[in-house]
């Protein structure tokens, strides 16, 4: 039998590598990449004098609201309707792909091989490739929110099928309803509350996410940051960030009370 | 006592409706009912009055095949050549596990302070609503105004990155520390231990597997955002090279490459994800 001394000093041993290697890790990083660490740390505040000084909203600034609110909300708009259709597509997807539903084995391998592939492509080169086909509109900005969160959701609603639905299918199988009855009756009203808490999730990830293809598309709120940031009109980027900031939180105390009450 | 004789001899009732309810109305239903019918009403106002700049569909489906086909078919180095892209992959994946690692080490420390069982509610909430703060900022907005202060390149996106980093992971690793079953601090707090001790003997070893969990979710996600910022605040790594191959010289071949790459890392960063995540659930 181990002693505990002995026990005790491996297990210190252990965590003194665990820690030299991260350590390690982190000093290689920084020496490789240039990252000068005590100049990385004093840049945080100046960064935040930097920002109090440029980006204070002026009066100047309360003129641009308007404009900044209208793209915002199509913003917003934009990333729910892209999180409702690619949840509707995802849900029929996830239910011919998840283990329990799943129609054989060959279709869920595809639809794993699907997900994976979608989602680990980057946001970046779908919208650079979109961008080139689709020109610069708002549809395109849709279009790779889309693609996106279709990858993100055929996952999650697998994994939910897979945990919350299979005990629920099985009673109903063994009545003798037919697959459609049990997908109908079963499965979906068993998974909704879990589905629609995922979609409210992925809401709040693709408000954040269509600022970085804003950006590169030219549309919506990251278009117009771009725009005010680059041409030095920092009071009313500024104003844009705060409006994300109080968008984006508000969009979360939402989903956090309609959370409370369907779970 | 005297009603008691009510409830032990009940009469015999007959089954009083024939119509079987199915649904039970509650506030839960109504309330999945209601948030489902608006995001459709949304969604359907939102699609009709969408800003298409009169793309001929066909012919961008067509264009877009095209493209498709010379990314994931024919993929090549194109001019960058696959030294220069293996050293852009390598800059991305460092970027972002050295951001990990500062958001882990930051996130844990803030994530004690903030959990509502080990501190008091002021300082909780306080770094709870600054958590929430910087979170809702997107990272790339971040690089982007740490850019200008410290100039384009790695030491701007790698602190750009550290903030959000260590937003997410308070917020995850508070919620862990907040599962934990109140006897195993208490049981700590009757011997008298300091809060440091408490910390580290019984709230580390707790929540190590989901520890482990989340810091490599944020590790994915933070590779996923190192060629984000590369890419739109041209913060170095593999990012930019996508940014320029697609946006600029318009070389699909190339971009196919690239995106071959980062699939090939993502993949083998889930399997390593899946390995460790193993060996600590089954310690």
């Amino acid at each position: 039998m181990q002693s505990s001394a002995k026990y005790l000093t491996r297990k210190g041993w252990y965590q003194t590598a665990i820690i030299a290697i991260i350590g390690g890790t982190y000093i290689l990083g920084s020496w490789i990449l240039n990252f000068d660490n005590l100049s990385g740390l004093m840049a945080v505040p100046r960064a935040f004098g930097w920002l109090g000084i440029n980006f204070q909203p002026t009066a100047k600034s309360v003129e641009y609201l308007p404009k900044i609110w209208q793209k915002l909300m199509q913003t917003v708009l934009l990333a729910i309707s892209s999180t409702v259709v690619a949840a509707i597509i995802s849900i029929f997807v996830a239910l011919i792909g998840s283990k329990v539903t799943g129609i054989n084995g060959f279709v869920q391998l595809i639809v794993r091989g699907i997900a994976s592939f979608f989602r680990n492509i980057p946001l970046v080169a779908w919208s650079m490739i979109l961008l080139f086909s689709f020109k610069q509109s708002d549809f395109t900005g849709f279009l790779a929110l889309l693609l996106m969160s279709i990858g993100f959701l055929i996952r999650a609603f697998m994994e939910i099928i897979e945990d919350e639905a299979s005990e629920t299918m099985l009673a109903l199988k063994a009545t003798g309803a037919s697959y459609f009855q049990v997908i109908f009756q079963a499965v979906l009203p068993q998974i909704l509350p879990s589905v629609l808490s995922w979609i409210l999730y992925m809401i709040e990830n693709n408000v954040r996410d269509a600022t970085l293809v804003g950006i590169l598309t030219g549309t919506g709120i990251g278009f117009i940051f771009d725009l005010y940031y680059k041409s030095f009109r920092f009071d009313a980027a500024g104003m844009t960030v705060l409006s994300i900031i109080i968008v984006v939180i508000g969009l979360e105390l939402i989903s956090n009370q309609i959370r409370k009450v369907i779970l | 006592m005297i009603d008691s004789e009510d409830r032990v001899i009940k009469k015999p009732q007959l089954p009083s409706s024939p119509n079987i309810k199915l649904h039970e109305t509650s506030l839960s239903r109504v309330m999945i009912l209601l948030v489902f019918v608006s995001l459709l009403l949304i969604t359907g106002f939102t699609l009709t009055h969408l800003d298409t700049a009169n793309v001929q569909l066909n012919a961008a489906v067509k264009e877009l095949t095209s493209t498709l086909h010379q990314m994931f078919l024919q993929p090549s180095t194109g001019s960058d050549g696959l030294g220069e892209l293996l050293q852009g992959l390598g800059m991305s994946l460092l970027i972002s596990i050295m951001t990990t690692i500062i958001g882990a080490v930051f996130g844990f420390f803030f994530a004690v302070l903030a959990s509502k069982n080990l501190t008091n509610v002021y300082l909780g909430t306080i770094i709870r609503v600054v958590m929430a703060v910087v979170r809702a900022i997107p990272t790339i907005i971040w690089a982007l105004i740490f850019s200008i202060v410290c100039g384009l390149g790695s030491t701007a996106a790698i602190l750009g990155l550290s903030f959000h980093s260590v937003a997410y992971l308070t917020k995850a690793y508070s919620e862990s520390i907040e599962g934990i079953d109140k006897s195993t601090i208490e049981s700590l707090e009757v011997t008298g231990s300091k809060f440091w001790v408490i910390v580290f003997q019984a709230i580390w070893p707790t929540i190590m597997a989901s520890f482990v969990s989340w810091t490599f979710i944020r590790l994915e996600i933070n590779f996923a955002n190192a060629i984000a910022v590369g890419a739109a605040a041209g913060a170095g790594g593999i990012g930019y090279q996508l940014f320029v191959a697609s946006g600029m010289s318009f070389d699909f071949h190339e971009v196919g490459f690239i995106v071959y790459l980062i699939i090939l890392v993502t993949f083998l960063l889930e399997f390593i994800a899946v390995k460790i995540r193993h060996f600590y659930l089954d310690r």
